[in-house]
């Protein structure tokens, strides 16, 4: 499985919601993700991705769209 | 450290629903209770003064402890939502307590203030003796200002909560206390002089999420103790999702996080002891169980104290 397919995966089941977001759909603007569901998303994503995300890089709009989560993974996978 | 005798809390006669407060926002209570948990909230009346709500907690905390407000040898006053940004309430509420001339330390902090008092108070009751420690905040100054947010108008509510903590004896003995702040997120939560309150709640949500749980887990860690041996949390009342998230982080049932933001919303640095008494009202702690009190809010401030029930 790619990594955008195991990111829409973990969207899915973090949300509970059936989503396909585009690259640079906001997430947030979307209504997929909420202020409590975003803590939940960077649990997934660490253990998804065997990393521990700082809380120094622990800002919003990294987690925005999935250009961006890609991004970050980028950046510490 | 030191102890906790006692706690006190006053709250505002006025009740204002949720259904009320939705309408400021175009929501309807449902929303708000879904996002925050919120039923109602307390406000005060429009004269009504922080150091007015300061004073009939601390009042209402010496009156339960049975101690003169004349033992006092510090009153601290936590608060976000004074009047001027100085002086401080903490000097008319000393006054309102009848006690002019005994010193007071104003914590011009929202949300996480009357846990930081509370921890520096642990560590100088000894030097100095008895600590009166109040938050309060009149919260509906803040919110009623406008334009009214959707995700801020509808949270919070007024109040004061008291503890009075004592060098030698009380229902709680300080063990410990972790406390830090960080200032990259000073514009994350911020009111400015007359300017409407501005939070980025997902910012918040998230820091708070993780900060909370790894202080929690720090102060116990320093005693072994696990979370779920602690008998009780009382946590700043920020938001009920918050507090199941913590608990959940933690492995500690929800339960065991005393709950009372659904009667009087989100009243900043007051929360934690207006939580602490209505707790104490309701529960006599066994000996030797473990207490935690934790908070966080602006600035970014967090942390959590260990106690034990004596």
């Amino acid at each position: 499985m790619d990594r955008r397919s195991k990111l829409i995966e973990i969207l899915r089941q973090v949300t509970q919601k059936d989503v396909t977001p585009s690259e640079d759909e906001s997430l947030f603007e979307s209504g997929t993700l909420d202020s409590f569901a975003l803590p939940d998303l960077i649990s997934a994503l660490e253990q998804a991705f065997g990393i521990s995300i700082p809380d120094s890089d622990m800002n919003p709009r990294k987690f925005e769209t999935l250009a961006r989560i890609d991004e970050y993974l980028d950046s510490r996978v | 450290m030191a102890f906790i005798r006692e706690f006190g809390c006053w709250l505002p006669e006025r009740v204002v629903t949720s259904a009320q407060a939705g309408a400021w926002v175009d929501a309807d209570a449902e929303w708000v209770r879904g996002i925050s948990g919120i039923e109602e909230r307390r406000f005060a009346k429009d004269e009504e003064t922080v150091a007015d709500l300061a004073s009939r907690a601390g009042l209402d905390c010496l009156t339960r402890a049975g101690v003169e407000a004349a033992a006092l040898r510090l009153v601290m006053v936590a608060s976000g939502s004074g009047e001027r940004s100085f002086p401080g309430p903490a000097a008319e509420t000393a006054l309102k307590l009848g006690i002019p001339g005994t010193p007071v330390l104003d914590l011009p902090m929202a949300s996480a203030g009357s846990l930081f008092a509370l921890g520096l108070a642990a560590r100088l009751a000894a030097a100095v003796g008895p600590i009166l420690v109040i938050g309060a905040e009149k919260m509906s100054s803040v919110v009623l200002r406008e334009p009214r947010d959707r995700g801020v108008a509808v949270l919070f509510g007024d109040g004061a909560g008291a503890a009075l903590v004592m060098p030698d004896s009380g229902l709680l003995e300080l063990i410990d206390v972790e406390l830090a702040s960080d200032g990259s997120y000073a514009a994350d939560l911020c009111l400015e002089p007359g300017k409407p309150l501005s939070m980025n709640g997902r910012s918040v949500i998230l820091q708070a999420s993780r900060k909370v749980p790894a202080a929690i887990r720090a102060v116990l860690g320093r005693h072994a103790i696990a979370p779920p041996e602690v008998a009780a949390f009382l946590m700043h009342q920020a938001n009920q999702n918050l507090i199941l998230k913590i608990a959940a982080a933690l492995g500690v049932p929800a339960g065991r996080f005393y709950s009372n933001i659904a009667r009087y919303g989100n009243t900043s640095s007051a929360s934690l002891l207006i939580a602490a008494a209505e707790w104490r009202r309701e529960n006599l702690p066994t000996p030797g169980s473990a207490v935690i009190f934790a908070a966080f809010g602006a600035g970014f401030h967090w942390g959590a104290l260990l106690a034990r029930a004596c």
